[in-house]
């Protein structure tokens, strides 16, 4: 190469990273507004102190991070586990991994069905799948609590087979909102199961089946590997807004079972506690952050590469 | 000499009826079939005929609509495929994209439930056999196609299976790495003596390979026989047609003796003919004369055919070169190139054709 070439090819790589800089820049904007920036907001609130009617005074304090775990008694100012808000943690981190795997169990099928019709008429069941989201999902709350509410369809129907003489008691229980919630995640799970089974190619499942792998073997051995990339982000996607859930576990859960989305709720409304709310929210960020840390990296141990 | 006298598969009137009333398709109809043990046996036909269909039955992704299909007499057509002793290889070959080659190897009788020691001993086996031994940790989208169609191989015999189907597992390849592998599939076939049910559309590829190929066309078989048998001796038009070039002559039967038929030409020249075991030709009929078994004479008064050249097409090994009869009609005739230079013919010259001993044979239809 002469000195001349190897100038022309330096200047086009630069005039190349440039570009890329150029082209990627709206989004880098878009990520850097919407996304860092409000969450730098909420980290900065999350460390002053609150003013008396909401908001925040601007002094640095540490209340908000102490009382996301610990609490001061009133009386003797003995410092206890703030017991109330684990046990929110945790109901919430647990009703979300129900919800997660609810959905896995019944979305798999669904999506291995769609997947298996005949390619024109795959769109018509995806589009019966999205079709929920086309709807509010504070009156698909309201739906259900109509149909498990104690005079509602599913009791009166129970009770008229004489399968039961006195109303079960199904709404404001956690059995309430993992319905609600798995209902209303199903198609976050279903889609990209179906994105993933529809890639599947099928002939390996026939090719299972003639190496004496029985119908379980070949799903265990064969299709949940291959379509493990659908499997994580379709939990992903259930996981995370089922864990900040808001609306249907205060349609369905009541007053009385929080969640972490309703507690966060709480310290921005009737609580006042704004520093509370943003430190909360952090921790649910981080907690987020974690778990999608240890599940992809444990999927992808044992995960394939797919074809 | 090999063992060939028991049977390893029977097809008997096996159907396949896809949907019903109107929109009813029937993939094949009333197949008799009886494919013999350590054969090599290939199921030739274009695309669309039945083969890759009837070869689904054997293996069990299909069900028969009619008829049962024996496996060393016992009726599998129920089984699914994961109860029947009989192994594919997939077109594509199907390896399993998130295992090694060992594994996709191994996985058959790992499903068997058989002892790891006996796996490992017959996975290091099956690699020799087709010579992988040393992409035994490779995942199967690290080697090429050549490699994959060997692991696709290996793993369909590693459990042994009595009957090992074959759908077109060489067309995804170029030219010469088909050429080697069929050798290899040959090689294969002798050393395990496992029957082997080849599914192709190339007929060349089925004539160099088979111990018996079964010609079939719009779900039925025209012709079982060995290769030379279904070139040679081709019973109809189809047979004939898919198979190699061939030139077709309408002829009267003059008179029958024994296994040979004296048929007259159109121009009045007599010839012997041979026909079909389950035909008793009578008045007017079709022969056919493969294009090699006909050659090129300067014009002669005891010539079979006479007419003049059409055109010639020099191919290396070969000539081509269509003759127009006096009937108009065209007779392709491919002389071997055996001397060096042009074969001394051209265009428009006046010529007379002999046709070899034996080579005309009558067609059912």
């Amino acid at each position: 190469m002469t000195e001349r070439t190897r100038q022309a090819a330096s200047a086009a790589q630069k005039k190349e990273i440039t570009n890329r800089w150029l082209l990627s820049a709206p989004a880098l904007v878009l990520i850097a507004v919407a996304s860092v920036g409000p969450l730098l907001i909420v980290l900065l609130y999350s460390v002053l102190a609150p003013g008396s009617y909401g908001d925040v005074k601007w002094e640095l304090s540490g209340q908000g991070w102490f009382n996301v775990f610990l609490s001061r008694d009133i009386f003797d100012d003995t410092i206890s586990l703030a017991d109330a808000h684990v046990t929110i943690l945790w109901r919430s981190a647990k009703l979300a991994v129900i919800t997660t795997v609810l959905c896995l169990i019944v979305g798999f099928p669904t999506a291995y069905f769609i997947a298996s019709r005949a390619p024109h008429n795959r769109s018509i069941w995806l589009f019966l799948i999205t079709i929920p989201f086309w709807t509010n999902m504070l009156i698909r709350g309201f739906a259900i609590q109509e149909m498990i509410r104690n005079e509602g369809l599913a009791n009166t129907i129970l009770m008229k087979l004489g399968i039961i003489s006195a109303p079960i008691q199904m709404l404001y229980t956690d059995f309430a909102i993992l319905l609600g919630m798995v209902y209303v995640h199903l198609p976050l799970m279903v889609l990209p199961l179906y994105a993933s089974l529809e890639k599947l190619d099928f002939r390996l499942v026939e090719a299972g089946y003639d190496l004496y792998a029985t119908r379980l073997k070949v799903l265990w051995r064969i299709i949940i590997p291959l379509v493990k990339p659908g499997i994580i982000a379709g939990s992903i996607l259930v996981f995370i807004p089922a864990l900040s859930s808001y609306v249907i576990p205060r349609i369905l859960g009541g007053g009385k079972n929080l969640m972490v989305g309703n507690l966060i709720e709480l310290q921005f409304g009737q609580g006042r506690n704004w520093p509370l709310g943003a430190a909360l929210s952090i921790t649910l960020v981080i907690i987020v952050l974690f778990a999608m840390l240890y599940y992809v990296k444990n999927a992808g141990k044992t995960g394939g590469g797919h074809a | 000499m090999r063992k060939q006298q028991e049977l390893a598969i029977e097809v008997r009137g096996v159907g396949r009826v896809y949907g019903d009333g109107a929109g009813q398709v029937t993939a094949l109809s009333n197949i008799f079939l009886n494919i013999r043990q350590n054969e090599f046996f290939t199921l030739l036909g274009p695309s669309g005929c039945g083969k890759t269909t009837l070869l689904r039955l054997i293996a069990g992704f299909d069900f028969p609509t009619d008829g049962e299909i024996l496996l060393y007499g016992e009726d599998i057509a129920p089984l699914p495929p994961f109860k029947r002793p009989v192994n594919t290889v997939f077109q594509n070959y199907a390896l399993f994209p998130h295992m090694t080659v060992a594994q996709n190897i191994g996985f058959g009788l790992e499903m068997l439930g058989r002892p790891k020691t006996e796996i490992a001993t017959r996975v290091e086996e099956m690699l020799a056999l087709v010579h992988m031994e040393a992409m035994r940790n490779r995942k199967v989208m690290q080697i090429s196609g050549g490699q994959q169609q060997r692991v696709a191989l290996a793993r369909a015999l590693a459990p042994k299976p009595k009957v090992l189907l074959l759908d077109e597992p060489l067309s995804a390849l170029d030219y010469k790495l088909r050429k080697e592998m069929q050798v290899e599939l040959k090689r294969v076939q002798a050393e395990t003596g496992i029957t082997f049910i080849f599914v192709t559309h190339d007929q060349e590829e089925a004539l160099a390979m088979s111990d018996r190929i079964a010609v079939m066309s719009h779900g039925e078989v025209r012709q079982v026989g060995a290769p030379w048998e279904i070139y040679d001796r081709p019973a109809e038009r189809f047979v004939a047609d898919f198979i190699g070039e061939t030139n077709f002559l309408a002829a009267d039967v003059i008179s029958v003796d024994g296994p040979r038929i004296r048929v007259r030409l159109s121009n009045g020249s007599l010839l012997d003919a041979t026909y079909p075991v389950d035909l008793m030709p009578e008045g007017k009929v079709t022969i056919v004369i493969r294009p090699e078994h006909a050659q090129l004479a300067t014009p002669s008064s005891t010539a079979m055919l006479t007419g003049q050249i059409e055109d010639l097409t020099y191919l290396g090994t070969d000539t081509h070169i269509r003759v127009r009869l006096p009937d108009t009609s065209l007779f392709t005739i491919r002389q071997q190139n055996n001397r060096v230079g042009p074969i001394g013919f051209s265009a428009g010259d006046a010529v007379s054709l002999n046709i070899s001993e034996g080579a005309a044979q009558i067609l059912k239809d």
